[in-house]
């Protein structure tokens, strides 16, 4: 058997004993520890020493989704950050890049996903599709059709299923703040 | 055939004269690439016959391969780990299966294959989870030799034999030899935990599965890929709520072919069959024979250059590529010190078993040799202290009050991350 032994470099090196915490973990902890989020952005974890698990509510504070709430569920498994974390919207929302089942189309939460990216920047991925919502990667075909087509219709649409209403025969959540 | 009939039954001393003529060319001699510490001769024989103990992770398309390559090579104490069961696809490439095998354990149906072919060679299956084993366990080996399909289980290997490690027990380092192949691509790689780049150091290397854009498969369905993908992202969960779909289930498998079926005819894509189906959700490559015979050759080459000593061992990544005529280069990986598993400082630490939380902060904080800004702690998997998000930080905010004896046991680990660590800093923990 070779002598691996010898080529520890030095004894600084071989303390290097690494802790029983999975690789998975240490960075969730260290992508929530440094998460950098605006006054629009606030996490909540239904069980605080569980950190695979929570929600992000977003508030924009400017365009047309201003003074609604919207509540996304976060899932990671332990596979992070090889896979991405699963995104879901949980209200039943009216824009064109969001399904009637939650289903988000961010290019960096499926195709797109790379290690190197973290959860900070799904954040504020997530808000972006409020400021500027496009039409050109549609989910909810109807809304994305509208805001092609006549873009005040689209707002107002947009403001009436924030209050909870009914657009083209589906009910949406309300989600005033 | 005599003679074989009566080796059959794993008699200790099956040698006969000449077996290892071939393989006796290498180890009788030193040659011009011989590590100095290489015993030419009865004491490399020894120790590779009667003493060296190797752990193949994976009875598959490489691990029947491997555990081949070991048996006939010379190694007499071969373990392999496999969860799966025999499935009728897998034939035409593992040998070591018949089709009477078919639905019975791979690891075991391996082991027997082999100690009936190979006198003299234990082979001791276990038929479940790597993950069912402790540190005692891996501890018993002196190589490990993955053919792993899946990036989970080679990250957890990697991790357990980084762990593993004991600055005060030069045998607990034990060299991992990972193969891997993908179509007509593969690699080869010797991981020395802690010494060498490890498996996490090349997560970033690793080629996505692929996914298409949910808008694309929502929308504008192209390709039969489209319609599947459709079928298992978009469909299953609206129309089964929060039945889980389980890829190895037939059922499930029929239900989403049919879905995507239906899918293609109306966008008029043709391609939707039920294997495509299958490989699509269940991300599977085609296998190919060759590669692994070739990713498997390599790895059990290094595995008998490691243990004796014989030649230079890969240093550290061989990589194949037989999509174009057959490339391979073969190139040092380098380590990562921002690897969250063999990169990162670790410390030795003694305080006074009165400290509290915030006294260790304040301490980290203060240390030249270590400057981080804002630490957040955890143990175990447990918070100890987090500087964000707010709700976190009330939530450990007591704990800053409490001792850390109250948290961590004598000799326990803490984990810190900071932003100004490049991943994180291991703190273990003693008492005065």
């Amino acid at each position: 058997m070779i002598k691996i032994w010898s080529m520890k470099k030095n004894e600084d090196a071989a303390a290097k004993k690494k802790p029983k915490t999975s690789a998975a973990q240490i960075r969730v902890q260290k992508d929530l520890t440094e998460l950098d989020l605006p006054s629009t952005m606030k996490t909540h974890f239904p069980d605080p020493a569980d950190l695979l698990n929570f929600t992000l509510t977003i508030t924009p504070d400017e365009g047309m989704y201003k003074g609604g709430a919207f509540v996304f569920s976060f899932v990671i498994n332990a596979n992070y950050p090889h896979e991405p974390p699963k995104v879901k919207c949980i209200p039943t929302i009216y824009h064109p890049n969001v399904d009637l089942e939650g289903n988000v189309c961010l290019n960096i939460l499926r195709e797109d996903w790379k290690p190197v990216l973290n959860l900070n920047s799904v954040m504020v991925g997530l808000q972006y599709l409020f400021l500027e919502p496009n039409a050109d990667d549609p989910l909810n075909k109807e809304a994305a059709e509208e805001l092609r087509r006549n873009r005040e219709q689209f707002i107002y649409n947009v403001k009436s299923a924030m209050r909870g209403g009914n657009i083209k025969g589906v009910q949406y959540d309300r989600v005033l703040v | 055939m005599a003679a074989a009939t009566v080796l059959n039954g794993n008699a200790p001393s099956a040698d006969w004269p000449g077996r290892y003529h071939h393989v006796d060319q290498i180890l009788d001699k030193p040659g011009p690439r011989t590590d100095p510490s290489f015993l030419a001769g009865p004491g490399v024989k020894e120790f590779l016959r009667d003493q060296c103990k190797i752990l193949v992770i994976g009875a598959g398309g490489l691990g029947c391969e491997i555990l081949a390559n070991l048996a006939l090579s010379g190694f007499k104490d071969i373990h392999v780990i496999d969860m799966d069961t025999i499935d009728i696809s897998n034939l035409n490439r593992q040998f070591l299966f018949r089709p009477k095998d078919v639905g019975k354990p791979k690891a075991i149906v391996a082991a027997e294959f082999i100690m009936s072919r190979v006198p003299g060679v234990t082979v001791t299956p276990y038929y479940g989870k790597i993950q069912d084993k402790d540190d005692d366990y891996y501890m018993q080996f002196n190589l490990v030799i993955c053919g792993l399909d899946s990036v989970e289980a080679r990250r957890w290997i990697n991790a357990t034999l980084v762990n593993l490690v004991d600055p005060e027990n030069p045998e607990s380092l034990k060299p991992l030899i990972d193969g891997g192949t993908e179509g007509f691509k593969g690699q080869a790689r010797v991981i020395l935990p802690t010494i060498t780049s490890c498996y996490e150091c090349s997560l970033d290397m690793l080629n996505k599965p692929t996914a298409f854009p949910i808008c694309t498969i929502a929308n504008t369905p192209r390709l039969p890929e489209h319609c599947i993908e459709w079928a298992s992202v978009l469909e299953w969960p609206r129309v089964q709520g929060d039945k889980k779909l389980d890829t190895d289930n037939p059922e499930h498998i029929q239900w989403l072919y049919q879905v995507a079926s239906a899918r293609a005819k109306e966008f008029k894509i043709e391609g939707v069959t039920w294997s495509l189906t299958q490989g699509v959700v269940k991300n599977i490559i085609p296998a190919i024979a060759s590669t692994n015979a070739i990713i498997a050759a390599s790895c059990c080459n290094e595995a008998f250059k490691i243990a004796t000593s014989s030649s230079a061992y890969l240093n550290n990544y061989f990589m194949l590529i037989g999509t174009d005529g057959v490339y391979s280069f073969t190139f040092e990986h380098q380590k990562r010190d921002d690897c969250p598993v063999c990169g990162g400082e670790s410390l030795d630490i003694t305080i006074s078993r009165e400290w509290t939380v915030d006294r260790l902060i304040e301490m980290l904080v203060e240390r030249q040799d270590i400057q981080v800004k804002k630490p957040s702690l955890s143990s175990g998997g447990k918070q100890i202290y987090f500087q964000a998000p707010p709700q976190l930080e009330e939530a450990t905010r007591p704990n800053l009050e409490k001792k850390v004896l109250e948290l961590v046991e004598d000799g326990g680990d803490i984990t810190v991350t900071a932003t100004t660590l490049p991943f994180n800093l291991t703190l273990r923990v003693k008492y005065t």
